[in-house]
């Protein structure tokens, strides 16, 4: 599968994904005893995959005579709320930070990454693969190449750096991105003719683009946002180059909690569970589009 | 032609802001780097500084550090890659004919993608607690409470390249097994149902049915995952960085490398430490995207 073909699948791999299977695939081939023994693998590796979460939550209620060795993975003798007060104490600035960061980072990288892929897919011009090209390398390249020099770059302009800077430099490597998924999307979902037909009628690129495509958008704009939402919220290469300790993100925030000579593991532990909370909740809420965009990132990684 | 550029010149408009911040902020910012890395750049301080060809990159492979990160990193790979592909294809097969709960599986098995690998490391740095016996903490503390000692283990902290780095890699196959799954998943599902029908009529097994008839149907999607994780684990960083902390020479990639370098003002190294990385995910990625874009103009 070609990066294009993969994210042209998106949004029927995103729908097979939460489809139920086939019932006929159920009913053969398979006996009770194989059927069992699957559900026996699959309950184990649930188990394996949960075991960090427990261990995470029950530790983030416990006081720091309950963390010793020996009652590692026992429930908390005292339920303390303690370590989540402290964890959010230190993190609640960075998360406010985060906050401002991450929405207007994803919605301004989608709106450009929308009005890109409408050209490339439906308002070609000559060399537009070439164009392509070049926007789709721009996707792979590792940050470390691009690290140094950027922040000289911003040196050199004279800004502080910070969230703003932050917020520029997500943008522009957003861009690629959120280019391919609604170049792919718009290729799979807006029939030609409509937009020949609008051009015969004298419509141009703006007025095709608001009255048609825009309104047809919203399930590109979910998979980006999220998409989006995620990658900026989790980076730490970024923050770690370009912010410092106290301007940063909550991925700094959360490596501040956590490091050092003595650190208290249940309030770390509580900081870890503070700071995936957004991404958590856009995974629980929003699941299915959740898959859509991974199954884009897919594309990334 | 005038008439031409009035329907195509909107477009390459629309464009134009993009190109330049790319061309500046990619192509331009890599060719900065590369620049950086054939110079003698190697503290902070503001003196002018010479071009000296490839010496870097020459003292970079003579360097026994250097090297070392290289090998954990094709270490790291191998592990992260087969562990990964491993698990998220078996949950595939497990889950692809349907099994009652389906839904919490799929969900429970991908939730650790949408943690950040920060938080994931922080937590993962506790479990892989390498202290055993009484003291055991974290995963050991679980194996020696379940009566399965002999699994306590160091994890990174001592024994050998593959043990350390396997150590790193496990943190890394729990968060993204679930999408490797869901890849999968998603293939086994688009294959139409017909073939599976025509090959049971005739006389297929089940094995046969997927050695011959299912997987190579996902080669494909096999492809896509290991250009995916390939590209992950050669950029790793933020996951070592929670586990081990930046400054340990046992767990060190060139990522990590890179940024003890830069904290010590080398400049140049660490540019040239850059390039290399960049070099070997251009290698595994140029010609994927050819490819691509090739397929696309034959359309």
């Amino acid at each position: 599968m070609s990066v294009v073909e993969a994210s042209q699948a998106t949004g029927k791999a995103a729908a097979a994904v939460s489809n139920k299977p086939r019932r006929n695939a159920v009913s053969d081939g398979s006996t009770r005893t194989s059927r069992t023994v699957r559900y026996i693998l699959l309950l184990l590796f649930l188990l394996f995959v949960l075991t960090p979460v427990y261990v995470v939550l029950i530790t983030s209620f416990k006081t720091s005579q309950d963390t010793t060795a020996a009652a590692q993975w026992s429930l908390p003798e005292t339920w303390t709320l303690e370590p989540w007060r402290k964890a959010w104490d230190v993190l609640q600035p960075y998360m406010v930070r985060s906050l401002t960061l991450a929405v207007p980072a994803a919605i301004i990288a989608s709106l450009i990454g929308s009005a890109n892929g409408f050209v490339l897919a439906r308002w070609r011009f000559p060399g537009a693969n070439l164009v392509f090209a070049f926007i789709l390398f721009g996707m792979f390249i590792p940050y470390q190449a691009v690290m140094l020099p950027l922040r000289q770059t911003y040196q050199e302009l004279d800004v502080t750096r910070g969230i703003p800077t932050l917020l520029i430099t997500h943008v522009i490597y957003g861009i690629p991105i959120c280019t391919l998924i609604f170049r792919n999307y718009y290729a799979t979902v807006v029939p030609m003719e409509i937009i020949e037909s609008a051009r015969v009628d004298g419509a141009g690129l703006i007025q095709t683009y608001a009255r048609i495509i825009l309104p047809i958008s919203i399930s590109g704009f979910v998979v980006t946002l999220i998409w989006q939402f995620t990658s900026v919220w989790n980076d730490f290469l970024f923050a770690l180059f370009l912010t410092q300790q106290n301007n940063g993100p909550v991925t700094l925030g959360l490596a501040a909690l956590s490091g050092g000579q003595k650190v208290d593991y249940a309030a770390s532990m509580a900081g870890a569970l503070i700071t995936s909370f957004p991404t958590l909740l856009v995974y629980i809420v929003l699941g299915r589009w959740f898959i859509g965009g991974l199954m884009a990132g897919a594309l990334k990684g | 032609m005038h008439g031409r550029i009035r329907t195509w010149g909107p477009g390459a408009l629309v464009l134009l802001p993009t190109v330049l911040l790319l061309g500046y902020f990619v192509y331009g910012l890599i060719a900065w780097t590369f620049n950086t890395s054939l110079t003698d750049k190697h503290n902070a301080r503001p003196v002018p500084t010479n071009h000296v060809g490839f010496e870097n990159y020459v003292n970079l492979f003579g360097e026994e550090r250097f090297l070392n990160s290289l090998k954990n990193l094709g270490v790291l790979t191998v592990a992260f890659i087969v562990g990964t592909l491993i698990f998220g294809l078996l949950w595939a097969l497990l889950l692809e004919k349907g099994v009652p709960g389906e839904g919490i599986f799929r969900s429970v098995f991908l939730f650790p993608m949408a943690v950040s690998m920060i938080a994931s490391g922080v937590v993962w740095g506790w479990l892989l607690n390498p202290s055993q016996g009484d003291d055991a903490r974290g995963l050991n503390r679980l194996f020696s409470i379940l009566h399965l000692n002999f699994l306590e283990n160091p994890w990174w902290t001592a024994g050998s390249r593959w043990t350390t780095m396997a150590s790193i890699a496990l943190p890394a196959v729990w968060q993204l097994s679930g999408y490797i799954m869901a890849l999968f998943l998603a293939g086994f599902r688009g294959i139409p149902p017909e073939l599976r029908e025509a090959a049971r009529v005739d006389g297929a097994s089940e094995f046969k049915l997927y050695r011959y008839v299912l997987f190579p149907q996902l080669s494909p999607i096999a492809l896509s995952a290991l250009i995916i994780l390939g590209h992950m684990s050669l950029k790793l960083f933020d996951l070592i960085y929670a586990i081990t902390g930046p400054n340990q020479f046992r767990t060190e990639v060139p990522s990590v490398y890179m940024w003890n370098t830069l904290l010590r003002s080398d400049m140049a190294k660490a540019a040239a430490i850059a390039i290399v990385l960049l070099a070997v995910v251009a290698v595994l990625v140029i010609p994927y995207v050819a490819y691509t874009v090739r397929q696309e103009s034959e359309e």
